[in-house]
């Protein structure tokens, strides 16, 4: 299976000093300062870092999601500094994905009525032979029925990675994914990420604090104070332990902090 | 407990404003209706009191036969031996015989009989000034040419001394020409006492023209002497004149007279109280759905409080507490708008009845009122709180760890019991109508109009989300859309109540509009059918009483080329065999037998002085056979003995006894037609005969022709007041229930915060927030006139079944109407969805997907 976006050069996502600043005077708080980034194309990057790094502000940012104070952001050619909230709405639509760690499921929608959602809003019709593909390796096709509320944590997610990546969207940006799952089944989601990158080509960004998680990433960067502080690639546990351990010697093992 | 749910409702400011507004809009009618009966009832003692000054006591001749044109019963006659007896009656100074009855009609300048607005048009005979009436310039009538008009008839007619004007009278339905010679007024520089006209003529012209003959009186003044206690001489003389009199001292007087008033206004009363009660009935919906909503949010909240120890009774009185403290602010707010619209009204209703000439008394606050108030609004408030709270005590502690999950619950108990209250009201209304239960029937009907819409209610989310699904389809398109449709299904009980709210206007307006529009068709029907004329002779069919034609017109107009016969008829009260009855006579028998199509099944209909006839149904009702003598005893006669000369079948148009002319015009009250009938000659052109009758009885202002579609017609209009009326209960309504659409969506886009957060997140724009948001609104209220639309026709329909032996003989259904509220709905919710949605699609999304 190929994708359209592989024949496109250069990076899915990049942030030139990007800076992200909260507040004025006493009560600022600077989240980001002046981070650089570059994320290939068709690779499986994890970010992580202790709490209050500004991963997930960073995130927010490199999706589209949040406008940043100071630096630019291109999601492929797309610059999106120049962008009013409209086209960032477009922009979402089309090309970015989203897993949460929450799941953000529609509670009245069934699974496949959540899979397409992005589809509904655009007033698109799927693409038979994508959405098959996509429905095959979530391995979600006999519950397509029910509602989100009568499906496991697990298979929640799964829906919500399928319901990411039905859009071919030239990333995916995974937010925490595997935080409110127990450990199985938050493998098997780390597993179908790495799969889609493999076998289709897929772009993901993902959030973690878990070394776990992010050891089936392809790259690791860390951040620590609003700046890339690090990284690594073909990561290990270990080797990610050992890193994080570095930049915060007060809290060893993996941060106890959430992501948001 | 109380300060935590006092903090926890200050924070939710707006959302409970929304919701206590149909609890305020509800006290302020009923508070209102209130304080308009004390400040008019206050306001008309005192008036009475100032005109009954004067008199000591008053008698009159009682009859308890009332005019069936005007309801108001009928005054005998008092011979002068009557003044003399009650002058011979130990304790009175001095009797005066007195002429003083409504019906003088005055032309004015234009040739247009002067109207008032309710208020009555006296004629009186002259008895010279007293304490309360007094000469304001000129001199009291002298000739019978003569007479003197009070000063509230010159205003508003521009005459003064020295003019000639015309009066008509019922018993003399003749414009004749007087000369004013003097106007008086009354003491205190007053004009009119109650917006009342008055012309005084000589005492013989007064008893021949009000009266039908001289030298009888219609009442009789008794001044006491001195020293004599009033109510004594009132016994004293009513034992002397025995029971056909109504001997009254001036204070019982005043009194029956402001009571009158206060029935006459006991309409508004009803009005606003119909007001409130919709108000009300519809803000228990609002209450209930918004508190529901808020214990479902509160889920975490409330189960942590039960799991730190707060027992079941604590959460109820949490919730109970809230819903007082909503219900007081309420009521005061209510009890103070209601306090304004009562006096504005009592103001506006008592200088309209009396044309400006009543002095207002001042605005207090009735203790009746302010029970009321609190009562009403405390009490619903409470009421459709408890519902929730109870549902609140039963979340258990182990909810605060769960995730807040509301599981749809079946609606089955609640269907069940919405079916078997829509049964319960179903036979309440069956039987109410079908006037089963005696004095309880309107109890019944309005009892089971209440269960009915109860019912339907609680019936309602069993069918809301096929219904709702179904009209999703039509209305909705886009992506958008259809999620919009599926929000408005997703809490069937939500959308229900929400819906249910819409329902209860839309229902009342749908059934009075079925129930006007068949007697309508019905009316005109029936007269298609049943009446072989062309033209009516009569007064404006939408003027409060009736006017009678001047037979001396008829005649003229029978002599027309064109008209082949002229029927008039006349109508009063009497009594039959000791019974109250209705009796019409006509001037031209044959011609009404051929123009209504009568069949005479016995006897002969040709009835001379001293013969009554009857139709079939009475006749056998009553035990009547031809040749049996009948006790008759008209308004202005004794009883007399009348020979039963006919049976004749009845009709639609024509059933009950009729008399002869000539015993009409010794007794009825006023005996000339009050209806004419013309049929016009075989190949005459209907429009030439009906200039030609129209200047044949031009002289008389009153009354004006018709062709007999136009008389059916405006006859009709009266209907369409009583609908204009019914549709600002509409207005009201559906103005409440756009407040409960928008607290639903509000609180619902809350609820949904993160979801929407998550839709903007994957890509839909601000626009199709709001249209998600607008198609939900829409659909509810589109169900919710559905709903009405549907109870409001069953309601209508069994109305007219239970009324078609009466006369309603065809189901006329106010397409029109229907349409209208179903647009009308599409723009309660496009206009309801704007707000919420607009806060939906303002959301911002980072905010929303971070919301716990």
């Amino acid at each position: 299976m190929s994708i359209d976006t592989q024949v496109e050069t250069g990076p899915a996502v990049s942030a030139v000093d990007l800076w992200k600043v909260y507040g004025v005077g006493e009560a600022q708080v600077i989240a980001l300062r002046g981070v650089n980034v570059a994320l290939e194309r068709g690779r499986f990057t994890a970010i992580m870092g202790p709490s209050g790094s500004g991963k997930s502000t960073l995130m927010h940012c490199l999706a589209g999601l949040d406008t940043a104070s100071r630096g630019e952001v291109h999601i492929g050619t797309t610059s999106l500094d120049r962008l009013n909230d409209n086209a960032l709405t477009v922009l979402r639509r089309d090309k970015v994905g989203f897993v949460f760690q929450q799941f953000n499921l529609l509670p009245a929608l069934s699974a496949e009525e959540n899979i397409l959602l992005p589809l509904t809003i655009a007033g698109r019709r799927p693409d038979s032979g994508w959405y098959d593909t996509v429905i095959d390796a979530v391995g979600l096709r006999d519950r397509l029925k029910h509602k989100p509320a009568q499906l496991s944590g697990g298979q929640q997610q799964r829906v919500a990675c399928a319901r990411a990546m039905v859009t071919r969207p030239e990333v995916i940006f995974a937010d925490e994914p595997t935080g409110n799952l127990d450990s199985r089944s938050g493998a098997d989601i780390l597993t179908f990420l790495q799969r889609s990158v493999r076998e289709f080509g897929q772009t993901i960004v993902m959030v973690t604090h878990d070394p776990n998680a992010a050891s089936h990433a392809d790259r690791v960067i860390f951040l620590a104070d609003g700046n890339v502080v690090g990284e690594l690639a073909s990561p290990t546990p270990e080797a990610i332990l050992d890193q994080l351990k570095r930049l915060d010697p007060a809290a060893p093992g993996a941060g106890e902090a959430g992501s948001a | 407990m109380l300060r935590a749910t006092l903090k926890s409702m200050l924070s939710r400011k707006l959302r409970l404003l929304l919701s206590t507004l149909a609890v305020v809009l509800g006290v302020m009618f009923v508070s209102g209706a209130f304080v308009l009966t004390d400040t008019i009832g206050r306001s008309f003692d005192g008036l009475f009191q100032d005109i009954y000054t004067d008199t000591d006591v008053q008698v009159t001749r009682v009859s308890d036969i009332n005019s069936p044109t005007t309801g108001q019963a009928a005054m005998p006659n008092m011979p002068a031996s009557d003044v003399d007896r009650i002058a011979a009656v130990p304790g009175v100074a001095r009797a005066v015989g007195g002429v003083f009855v409504d019906g003088a009609k005055v032309i004015d300048k234009f040739g247009k009989v002067v109207a008032t607005t309710g208020s009555p048009r006296f004629g009186a005979g002259w008895t010279g000034t007293s304490d309360l009436v007094e000469i304001r310039s000129g001199r009291p009538p002298q000739a019978d040419n003569e007479i003197m008009i009070s000063a509230n008839l010159a205003t508003k007619t521009g005459y003064g001394i020295g003019d000639t004007v015309a009066v008509i009278t019922p018993i003399d339905p003749v414009k004749r020409s007087y000369q004013v010679v003097g106007i008086a007024g009354f003491t205190g520089g007053r004009d009119t006492m109650a917006g009342e006209t008055i012309v005084y003529f000589t005492m013989p012209v007064a008893q021949q023209r009000l009266l039908g003959q001289t030298g009888v009186f219609s009442a009789v003044t008794v001044f006491a002497a001195d020293g004599q206690d009033n109510n004594q001489l009132r016994d004293r003389i009513a034992a002397a004149l025995g029971p056909d009199f109504s001997v009254k001292t001036g204070e019982q007087l005043a009194q029956d007279s402001s009571n009158q008033i206060r029935d006459a206004l006991k309409f508004f009363n009803y009005l606003l109280l119909g007001f409130a009660g919709v108000a009300l009935f519809v803000g228990v919906f609002i209450i209930l759905n918004t508190f529901s909503i808020t214990v479902a949010q509160r889920t975490r909240e409330l189960a942590l409080l039960r799991a730190m120890g707060a027992g079941r009774n604590q959460v109820i009185g949490s919730v109970l507490t809230e819903a007082a403290v909503i219900g007081l602010v309420a009521s005061v707010v209510g009890l103070a708008l209601g306090v304004g619209v009562g006096s504005a009204l009592a103001l506006g209703l008592g200088s309209l009845i009396t044309n400006g000439g009543l002095h207002l008394a001042g605005a207090g606050l009735p203790a009746a009122a302010v029970i009321a108030a609190f009562t009403v609004g405390l009490g619903i408030t409470l009421v459709a709180a408890l519902i929730p709270a109870v549902r609140a005590a039963r979340i258990p502690p182990v909810a605060a760890m769960r995730d807040a999950a509301t599981p749809d619950r079946p609606v089955t108990t609640l269907s069940i019991s919405g079916a078997a209250l829509l049964a319960v009201g179903g036979t309440f209304l069956g039987l109410g109508l079908a006037g089963e239960l005696g004095g309880l029937n309107l109890w019944a009907v309005l009892g089971g109009v209440l269960f009915c819409f109860v019912g339907v209610a609680l019936l309602t989310p069993l069918f809301a989300r096929p219904v709702v699904t179904a009209l999703g389809r039509a209305l909705s398109w886009g992506g958008a859309g259809k999620l919009g449709r599926s929000n408005s299904g997703r809490n069937p009980r939500r959308t229900a109540i929400t819906a249910a709210a819409l329902m209860v206007g839309v229902a009342i307006v749908t059934a009075i509009s079925v129930i006007f529009s068949s007697v309508k068709a019905s009316t005109v029907d029936l007269v298609d059918a049943g009446l072989n004329a062309n033209l009516v002779i009569a007064a404006d069919p939408t003027s409060a009483t009736p006017a009678q034609i001047d037979p001396a017109e008829l005649q003229t107009v029978r002599q027309l080329p064109g008209v082949e016969h002229v029927v008039g008829e006349s109508i009063d009260g009497a009594k039959i065999n000791g019974q109250l009855s209705v009796v019409s006579t006509f001037d031209d028998i044959a011609g009404a037998v051929s123009m209504l199509r009568i069949q005479v099944l016995d006897g002969t209909l040709n009835i001379g002085p001293g013969e009554i006839v009857v139709d079939d149904k009475t006749a056998a009702e009553k035990g009547l056979t031809v040749g049996q003598p009948v006790r008759v005893q008209l308004a202005r006669t004794g009883e007399q003995q009348m020979r039963l000369a006919g049976i004749y079948k009845s009709v639609p148009l024509a059933s009950g006894y009729a008399i002869s002319e000539q015993d009409a015009q010794a007794g009825f009250t006023a005996p000339a037609p009050i209806t004419a009938f013309v049929v016009v000659r075989p190949g005459a052109d209907v429009n030439t005969v009906l200039g030609q009758v129209r200047e044949a009885i031009a002289d008389n202002p009153e009354v004006n022709v018709f062709t007999v579609d136009e008389y059916v017609a405006s006859a009709a209009r009266i209907f369409d007041t009583i609908l204009g009326f019914v549709q600002i209960l509409l207005a009201l309504a559906l103005v409440i229930a756009v407040l409960g659409v928008i607290n639903t969506l509000a609180l619902s886009m809350i609820e949904r915060t993160r979801e929407v957060g998550l839709l903007r997140a994957v890509g839909m724009r601000r626009r199709q927030v709001m249209w998600m948001v607008t198609v939900e609104s829409v659909v509810i209220c589109v169900f919710g006139a559905l709903l009405g639309i549907a109870v409001g026709t069953g309601l209508g329909v069994s109305a007219f079944q239970a009324f078609r032996d009466q006369g309603l003989k065809t189901l006329a259904f106010p397409w029109q109407l229907t349409v209208i509220y179903l647009i009308a709905s599409v723009f309660v919710g496009l206009g309801a969805a704007f707000t919420p949605a607009l806060r939906a699609a303002r959301q911002d999304v980072l905010g929303a997907i971070a919301y716990e």
